[in-house]
């Protein structure tokens, strides 16, 4: 448990780079002082039928933060996302054991209900993947099926909120009726995420969420990922280690579906304290 | 700053809505196979009579005879084979023809309506195909093709004599117009069937033969074909299903004589041209109707037999 | 570069022309196909137009000579189509979720979809049969409302069949998104799915519809028929299948105009439905494309 453990969060911004192969790219978002653990996990282990895709992993999610599982493809880091809001429980013969705690309770316990867990935190997919309905309709349909708002009016204003935490309300503010699936893929994601915002979760996953959209798009959504945290826990799963290093706080990195070393992204890409997490940087595998 | 606080995540709740969506399309689903067993078993017990009073000799029974209550199966299941083999025998190679010209030589621009054209065809209600048989092709039978067939066949002995050739009188109904009737019937449908069989073949497959320089035919007969081998006997069996039970088509073309046939342009019977021609007569709780729905039971086995093996032929090509 | 030698040229043109035969084959099947479909709607109107008047559509059925119509029966078959749509459709639908969203991979699901198939293919006549057996021997006597049930039953398995596969055809996605927002499994069918396959559902019940508007053998054996006006279903009712069989074989140039006049309408109707179906369905295939 011990190598596994978070690292303090207390140095300043700036660390003398060390001589290393690659030198990282600067982390520009401050690292705050220590914030409050949101999710924590406890020795979870998880089963697709026979196979083993997690193994024993322990991690503290911090609140306010971005955190980036990365590794390589078939690590578990996806895996792991999906236990986050119990997404696992749809595909049969998954199985996933240990504890999830998330404001004292264990939210993996089959006592909890899965559907609330999933109204406390929320997940943008890889595809952008609106529904096939107006822009409007996207963002209600949270709302309305938690029953979340009171008069239309209350709902109107829920959807321009939201829309504008998104960073689309400008975009789209004259073709709310017009289907979502009209939209640019960068578009259609901030789509996405703003109909997750509309029912206020403490936390998003994100599962590569700029794997599909262009430079540009991307830049977008990672500038969003950097405002949302503000009021929200990020747990984003991302293929690029630039994007890591540029839009998380906190790094995780995963290997053959354990948990290798997680820290400061500062510290994980100047000076990570195993080799194999310096050898996935550098670029040596996957 | 941090997040809001959330409400404690409560307990697991079962909820209704949930519990009555599922049960009711289990139901939905259960339905649909107490309606099969349902046939099968209601279709036994109404010609339980027929098959206590003849026992399993009803099958092979050749006599057919209402006066003396004597009835056998025989003559019916022969002329329900011989006109649907026959049907598929003469649609399956101009379907199939059909199929492939849509997939690989059609023009782009005719594809679609020719598509259209072979779809629209299979909707047509097999009434009106009975209704082309009776006004149409049986006059032109009787006084065209069935005495140059006698004509022709007649002096090559032993065939113009023997047992199923053409020796009849020309009367225009009989196995081989009911045949040709099936026979469009069922174009459309086998050209259909063949033509996604076809199509889900992967490009690559073709792309391969293609590459190394083999013209269209060579590359359907080479390479598709059998790659799709199991897909298209389903397509054949699933023609062959349906001739076997089609009703008006040949209600009208086939003449009605419940005897055991001794060529193909004799008047004769399928069994589903019995039951339809011999129901309105029967009275409930009689032989007469007790055998129609024996027949019937027959036609329902035997139907399901080649409708099964079409699907496991179709599906196991489809899945894989 | 070699020159052919005179062998492989030799069959170079033999194959050339095997394929060019086998080509000029299938332009022939073809054509067969398309010389059918024009020779039998060719019958069709050219002796049923004769006979289509305003009396088909506004006198009942009745002797030769006395300047009947086919109204009975026409409002006969839409009664019976319509009742048999709707017991028939729904229940398809139900089989069709089922099948894809709820069953899934579940062994009883297997079965289920097999027996379908078996249904779907399975000889109209039977089917009256069945339902002669259930509907109208223990009642007493011949309805429309036993023409329903057995068009329904001829209906279900093909809507429970298109429903099926249009409902496989909604991305995953859709359903991905509605579950993280924490939608509960019939919420996720009920407002996501099903509003996405729409259009194909629609085309699977209009080709239902198709399907079942042509069917005489089941009501051989279930409405009967009736040469009176009557709209009570709990009675023999007429329609246009069985106007057609009761006029065509006869000797009465009248009766045989209008069994003509009704295979007319009744093709008519069925190739109109196809049509439409075919909207419907590029319909929902726009949706999807976006």
């Amino acid at each position: 448990m011990d190598a596994a453990m978070t690292t303090d969060t207390q140095q300043p911004t700036a660390r003398p780079s060390r001589t290393m192969p690659m030198a990282a790219p600067a982390v520009t978002s401050t690292s705050a002082a220590a914030a409050p653990t949101r999710i924590r996990l406890e020795h979870i282990n998880a089963f697709y039928g026979q196979k083993q895709a997690l193994f024993d992993v322990n991690l503290d999610i911090p609140d306010n933060t971005v955190t980036a599982f990365i590794g390589a493809s078939g690590c578990g880091k996806s895996t792991l996302l999906r236990c986050l809001n119990r997404m696992n429980d749809t595909i049969p013969g998954a199985h996933v054991d240990g504890a999830i705690r998330m404001d004292g309770t264990d939210i993996n316990s089959p006592e909890i209900d899965p559907v609330q867990v999933r109204t406390r935190i929320g997940m943008v997919f890889q595809k952008p993947n609106p529904f096939p309905m107006s822009i409007y309709d996207n963002i209600a349909y949270g709302p309305r099926t938690h029953k979340l708002y009171g008069s239309k009016a209350d709902l109107d204003e829920l959807v321009e909120r939201s829309l504008r935490r998104a960073a689309l309300w400008d975009e789209v503010k004259d073709r709310l009726n017009k289907s979502g699936l009209g939209l640019s893929g960068g578009q259609q994601q901030r789509l996405v995420i703003a109909r997750t915002l509309a029912v206020s979760p403490a936390v998003i996953l994100m599962d590569e969420p700029c794997s599909a959209l262009d430079p540009i798009a991307t830049a977008h959504i990672e500038a969003l990922i950097d405002q949302l945290r503000e009021h929200t826990c990020i747990v984003i799963v991302t293929h690029s280690m630039a994007q890591a290093a540029r839009v998380s706080q906190r790094t995780a990195f995963f290997h053959m579906g354990k948990l290798i070393e997680s820290g400061s992204t500062d510290q994980i890409f100047t000076m990570p304290k195993l080799d194999q997490t310096q050898d996935y940087i550098t670029g040596r595998f996957g | 700053m941090n997040t809001p606080a959330t409400p404690a995540i409560g307990a697991r709740k079962i909820h209704p809505a949930d519990t009555t969506f599922r049960l009711s399309l289990h139901a939905a689903g259960a339905i649909v196979v107490i309606v099969l067993l349902s046939i099968l078993a209601i279709m036994f017990m109404g010609g339980k009579l027929a098959f206590d009073t003849f026992g399993l000799g009803f099958i092979w029974g050749t006599e057919w005879n209402p006066v003396t209550q004597i009835y056998g199966a025989l003559p019916a299941i022969t002329g329900t084979l011989v006109t649907a083999i026959l049907a598929l025998c003469i649609a399956w190679p101009i379907g199939f023809g059909i199929a492939f010209f849509l997939t690989e030589t059609c023009p782009e621009k005719l594809r679609t309506p020719l598509g259209v054209a072979i779809e629209l065809l299979a909707a047509v209600p097999s009434i009106v195909y009975g209704m082309w048989g009776f006004f149409v092709l049986a006059p032109f039978m009787s006084e065209y093709v069935q005495p140059w067939l006698t004509n022709t066949f007649l002096w090559i002995p032993p065939i113009g004599d023997s047992f199923f050739w053409f020796t009849a009188p020309p009367i225009g109904v009989g196995m081989l117009t009911a045949a040709l009737i099936l026979a469009v019937m069922i174009l459309p449908f086998i050209a259909a069937t063949t033509r996604d069989v076809l199509l889900s073949t992967p490009q690559l497959l073709k792309d391969g033969a293609y590459a190394m320089g083999a013209t269209r035919w060579e590359a359907l007969t080479g390479v598709v074909i059998p790659a799709v081998r199991g897909s298209l006997f389903g397509a054949v069996f699933l023609g062959l299903g349906r001739a076997l039970g089609e009703t008006m088509a040949v209600v009208f073309v086939i003449g009605n004589a419940i005897r055991m046939p001794d060529s193909l342009m004799a008047p004769s019977a399928t069994i589903a041209s019995v039951v339809a021609n011999n129901f309105p007569e029967a009275e409930p709780g009689t032989l007469d109707l007790a055998v129609l729905l024996a027949l019937g039971f027959i036609l329902f086995v035997v139907s399901f037999g080649v409708l099964a093996v079409a699907r496991l032929l179709l599906r196991q090509e489809r899945m894989s | 570069m070699k020159q052919l030698t005179a062998a492989t040229r030799a069959r170079y043109f033999r194959r050339q022309l095997v394929d060019r035969i086998m080509g000029g084959l299938c332009i022939a099947a073809a054509g067969v196909g398309l010389i059918l479909l024009a020779l039998i709607l060719w019958m069709l109107f050219s002796n049923g137009l004769g006979g289509l008047t305003l009396d088909v559509f506004t006198r009942p059925m009745s002797q030769p000579g006395s300047g009947g119509g086919l109204a009975n029966a026409i409002v006969g078959s839409l009664l019976q189509v319509g009742v048999g749509a709707m017991i028939g459709a729904p229940l398809g639908m139900m089989v069709g979720v089922y099948l894809s969203e709820v069953g899934k991979g579940s062994r009883f699901a297997s079965v289920v979809r097999f027996v379908n198939d078996i249904l779907l293919s399975a000889p109209s006549v039977l089917i009256g049969l069945f339902v002669y057996q259930i509907a109208v021997l223990p009642f007493g006597g011949f309805s429309g409302i036993a023409g329903s049930i057995a068009l329904a039953l001829i209906a279900m398995p093909i809507v429970a069949r298109t429903t099926e596969d249009i409902l496989r055809l909604v991305p995953q996605a859709y359903r991905d998104g509605a579950i993280a927002l924490g939608s509960r499994e019939n919420e996720v069918v009920r407002k996501v799915v099903l509003p996405a396959a729409f259009g194909g559902i629609l085309t699977g019940v209009l080709l239902a519809v198709a399907r079942i508007a042509g069917e005489t053998a089941p009501l051989l054996f279930t409405s009967l028929g009736n040469d009176v006006w009557s709209t009570d279903m709990t009675q023999p009712m007429a329609s246009l299948p069985m106007a057609i069989v009761r006029y065509s074989n006869t000797p009465y140039p009248e009766w045989v105009s209008l069994a003509w006049t009704g295979a007319m309408l009744i093709t008519v109707g069925v190739l109109v439905l196809n049509i439409a179906s075919r909207f419907s369905y590029a319909a929902v295939a726009g949706k999807q494309g976006g």
